[in-house]
């Protein structure tokens, strides 16, 4: 991962995380149920624009995101964060379920692919997978 | 015409959000054919459809429904947006798996989410609409598909 990591009070390596979706459900769900303690929400964004802003005020290392969403959706907004930041990990998280969205994601610089709704085990998973 | 697998792309996107979300999976009544103006609940999801077929494909719960739902979630905030983002996000599990079955040959809009209102349903020759009561623990919702 980058350089701009820091350790947690458990010695652990901390990694911040940054939370992009519309929806204020899954923004809370997906907060709510990582479990991995190195991980430290810096904010959550609600659109594409929002989560740009956000990005370069807080620098984190870990982006969920959401595809559909208005003003500026998750494809384009992937391109823009790993434009600033080309280590940063992000994890799709999407219902649009079809092979060429997925593929869309990782061409832009996305780490993994997420289908909606998930059980709080797939999504566990899954940031493991992407903290790897 | 509606075909019966695609009947079942839709259902199947809708019983996946209990089932996946709730971890409590939802049962399917007999669909029937709806007659006159659409029946609603509190809150509806809608997406439109063109393409290969044309129409709207909705799913409408009681607000009940959608409060227990937050519950099985664990979620704690039961406000008037909450249920509106709810509805949507159903909505957008059905789109996102009509995407995936259907690929390109639909066209398949970003959900939009009414409250207290009826979804415009096009009147065409050959339009047929389905509702498929979606019954879940005490309460039933309905999912309406109405494509040529």
């Amino acid at each position: 991962m980058n350089n701009g990591t820091s350790m947690n009070g458990n010695g652990k390596r901390s990694l911040k995380l940054m939370i992009v979706d519309d929806s204020n459900i899954m923004r809370r769900r997906i907060e709510r149920s990582q479990q991995f303690e190195e991980l430290q929400l810096v904010g959550t964004a609600g659109n594409g624009e929002e989560a740009v802003e956000l990005f370069k005020r807080t620098d984190p290392d870990v982006v969920t995101m959401d595809i559909t969403m208005p003003r500026m959706d998750g494809i384009e907004c992937i391109g823009r964060l790993v434009a600033l930041k080309p280590a940063v990990r992000i994890l799709v998280i999407s219902a649009l379920a079809d092979k060429a969205t997925a593929v869309e994601a990782m061409e832009r610089g996305a780490n993994g692919f997420l289908n909606k709704p998930f059980t709080d085990r797939q999504l566990n998973e899954a940031i493991q997978e992407l903290m790897r | 015409m509606l075909y019966e697998q695609e009947l079942k792309t839709f259902v199947e996107g809708t019983t996946n959000f209990f089932e996946v979300a709730a971890q409590q999976p939802a049962s399917i009544g007999s669909p029937y054919l709806m007659e006159g103006t659409p029946a609603v609940h509190e809150y509806t999801g809608v997406i439109n459809i063109s393409g290969k077929r044309e129409g709207v494909v909705y799913f409408t719960a009681p607000k009940a429904m959608l409060t227990v739902l937050l519950m099985k979630m664990q979620e704690n905030d039961f406000s008037h947006e909450t249920m509106r983002d709810l509805v949507g996000e159903v909505a957008n599990t059905i789109s996102g798996n009509a995407r995936r079955d259907f690929g390109r040959d639909f066209v398949i809009s970003v959900p939009s989410v009414l409250t207290n209102e009826k979804p415009e349903v096009p009147q065409k020759p050959g339009q047929r609409s389905f509702i498929i009561p979606i019954n879940w623990r005490s309460h039933s919702a309905k999912l309406v598909v109405s494509l040529t």
